[in-house]
């Protein structure tokens, strides 16, 4: 039985490592270091999100009344200086874009309500997307992202982080048609936040934006903690009653 | 502490008496469960039966309840579904439970045949439960792609845009075929309404009266064991076989065991990595369906993958890709051969030589390296390990008759030898 177990984890940890390995492909990403269950990074992500995302961006399945209650948020606060686009507590949260804003960005602004699930590294690739924004005069804003090149968003939080500019690989850009390899961003000139400010500012966005994915998350979390108990005392009944009836078995 | 008490009799009074004056109820009970001698040697792989068996119900179950709130149409899927994530009570728990149960099927039906492969329990007389098998996981292959498809996530739309396709290179029918099977021109609302019929009617029905036929043939020639041998061959006077034990109450608490530690398994992937890095639900499934956008890299869902590696693995030869197709068809079909391939005097790994357990690690070894390949984009190392591995693959069923009668067998004991 025991050599069966391990014949069994060994093989799936060894399929399971041959298919994470080698999934990285282009720039790594940063790690958001976000926490689901602090409601005071989710409440300020809800606030930032609706002052300079939802312009934009809507998050159609996720209900104003939904966030109220998960997030803690009296709904009389809520309608007072949260909800733009609706004045109906039930209504998903819908962004102020009208139909055609296609011809503003070449794309329409898209719903933000899965996104922490729909790109692979979750809350990490939106910490990072955030911080991506590098100055591009090729680009219809003005600026490019590191981590989804050709972005049609412009740099909305520009002022709050500054404008960067990008690095290149040494020896890539210097002529003779060679392939240009950018490796990162750095500063270029500052913004009206600290880095770590700017930090702290995306973090929570991402981490709201990761609770809107799934608002069950917390709470699936920390009931399966219980299940587990119980299934494990179960389990311990079940091996005494199985070895309560097998004495007699020879 | 049987259910039934043992004078339970058409004579007997109560309601049991006369449900069973009309009914043959004790009679079932006993025959197959409660004076059904199964060998007392089960081992861990045992569990996988039993284990299907509770996976099955578990779809079937939740699967009534999410019918209950989804919308088969093209226009309405997606939001349905995160409709039952976050707006129906309880709707995410049903919904984990029946995507996860996916995943784990496929995981205790692989177990399941494994063990076959080790004990030989497709060997004579057991020929026709093993192609009862091999049709239920051909259905059940059937049932988890369309379930995939319903959804409508965006790897759902392109999932089935390039499985429904590999049917057009069939020669002369493909074409028709293919507009056959999507009721259109691309896969669309139609599509989507034919695969909801028979991922939650025709499909499920058939998997369940293929799961009885499985059981009944399983209770006509009795279970095999570790050792491959029949416990039919010493019994006691009354008839019972010496090695055996009636299947309740010894197995129903043994299961219990068993179902308990997959159910901890099962609930710790449902409550804290539904989606499992991306295995069980994959990322590019959480963007809506969009017939102008393909995702990156299309790549069936994990239990697909080894199939679609050998799919993948055949070049296209003259003028055609239909060869691939063949190569995946057969690798399916080919196991249904299994009773007649194998010709070892021994059924059990127990008591077989080392070629046979040098051959099975390989099988294994490729099996598990074709998944990796079918998940990763056709670049690098990949399509060389798919192409060897396919080889393989094939050459453990093809070989077989061969390396099986070769190979040097131990002496089979007369009776089993202990209990796990």
């Amino acid at each position: 039985m025991l050599k069966s177990w391990v014949l069994i984890s060994t093989m799936l940890m060894a399929a399971t490592a041959a298919s994470t390995a080698g999934a990285e492909e282009g720039i790594a990403l940063m790690k958001a270091d976000t926490d689901i269950t602090n409601t005071d990074s989710l409440q300020r992500g809800a606030r930032d999100f609706m002052n300079y995302c939802s312009g934009c961006h809507s998050l159609k399945y996720l209900r104003y009344n939904r966030m109220a209650e998960d997030l803690k948020i009296p709904l009389p606060e809520l309608q007072k200086n949260l909800m733009f686009t609706s004045d109906k507590s039930f209504d998903g949260i819908n962004s102020a874009m009208p139909p055609d804003a296609v011809t503003w960005f070449g794309k329409q602004p898209p719903d933000l309500s899965l996104i922490a699930r729909a790109r692979e590294g979750g809350p990490n690739y939106i910490y990072s997307y955030l911080h991506g924004f590098y100055a591009d005069k090729t680009r219809l804003w003005g600026v490019n992202n590191l981590y989804l090149p050709a972005t049609a968003m412009p740099h909305v939080l520009g002022k709050l982080q500054g404008l960067q500019k990008p690095v290149f690989k040494p020896g890539s850009d210097a002529g003779g048609g060679a392939q240009v390899e950018l490796v990162g961003v750095e500063p270029m000139t500052p913004g009206t936040m600290k880095p770590e400010e700017y930090d702290q500012f995306c973090r929570d966005i991402a981490n709201f934006l990761d609770y809107a994915a799934e608002p069950i998350k917390a709470k699936r979390q920390s009931m399966g903690v219980f299940v587990m108990l119980f299934l494990a005392a179960f389990f311990v009944f079940a091996y005494l009653l199985k070895k309560e009836y097998w004495k007699d078995v020879h | 502490m049987a259910a039934i008490p043992e004078s339970a009799h058409p004579d007997a009074g109560g309601l049991l008496g006369w449900i069973d004056r009309r009914f043959p109820l004790s009679k079932l009970w006993k025959s197959q469960v409660s004076e059904y001698y199964a060998p007392k040697n089960f081992n861990f792989w045992y569990y996988f039966g039993i284990l299907a068996t509770v996976v099955l119900a578990n779809q079937l179950i939740t699967g009534i309840f999410l019918t209950m709130q989804y919308k088969p149409s093209a226009s309405e899927a997606f939001a349905s579904v995160e409709y039952i994530m976050r707006d129906v009570q309880g709707g995410w728990l049903i919904r984990y439970m029946h995507s996860t149960g996916a995943s784990a099927f496929f995981i205790v039906v692989y177990l399941h045949m494994f063990r076959a492969l080790l004990y030989g329990s497709a060997r004579k007389p057991r020929e026709l439960l093993w192609i009862f098998g091999c049709l239920i996981l051909l259905l059940l292959m059937a049932e988890a792609f369309m379930g995939y498809v319903l959804p409508w996530g965006n790897m759902s739309y392109w999932g089935a845009q390039v499985i429904v396709s590999l049917f057009s290179s069939l020669p002369y029918i493909g074409a028709g075929l293919v507009e056959w099977i999507r009721g259109d021109y691309y896969i669309s609302d139609a599509t989507l309404n034919r695969f909801f019929a028979l991922h939650v009617a025709a499909l499920p029905l058939a998997l369940v009266f293929l799961v009885i036929a499985h059981l009944m043939a399983l209770h006509e020639v009795g279970s095999n064991n570790p050792d491959g041998i029949e416990i039919h061959d010493h019994e006691d006077a009354k008839g019972h076989p010496l090695d055996g034990i009636p299947f309740h109450p010894y197995y129903t608490v043994k299961d219990l065991v068993g179902v308990a530690g997959f159910l901890l398994l099962f609930c710790g992937v449902i409550f804290f990595a539904p989606s499992f890095g991306g295995l069980f639900l994959e990322s590019p499934n959480f963007d809506p369906a969009n017939p102008l956008q393909t995702p990156p890299h299309i790549a069936p869902v994990w239990y697909f993958t080894p199939f679609y590696a050998m799919l993948r693995a055949v070049p296209s030869f003259a003028g055609t890709q239909v060869w691939g197709v063949i190569v995946m068809g057969a690798s399916v079909v080919i196991l249904f051969f299994l009773p007649w391939l194998d010709r070892s005097p021994v059924r059990s790994i127990r008591y077989r030589g080392p070629i046979y357990k040098i051959m099975l690690g390989i099988f294994v070894l490729s099996f598990i390296a074709l998944g990796v390949c079918g998940l990763k984009p056709p670049a690098g190392i990949y399509p060389m390990i798919g192409k060897v591995c396919t080889v393989l693959y094939f050459a453990f069923f093809l070989l077989m008759p061969w390396y099986t009668k070769l190979d040097r067998t131990k002496p089979v004991p007369e009776r089993v030898t202990g209990h796990a």
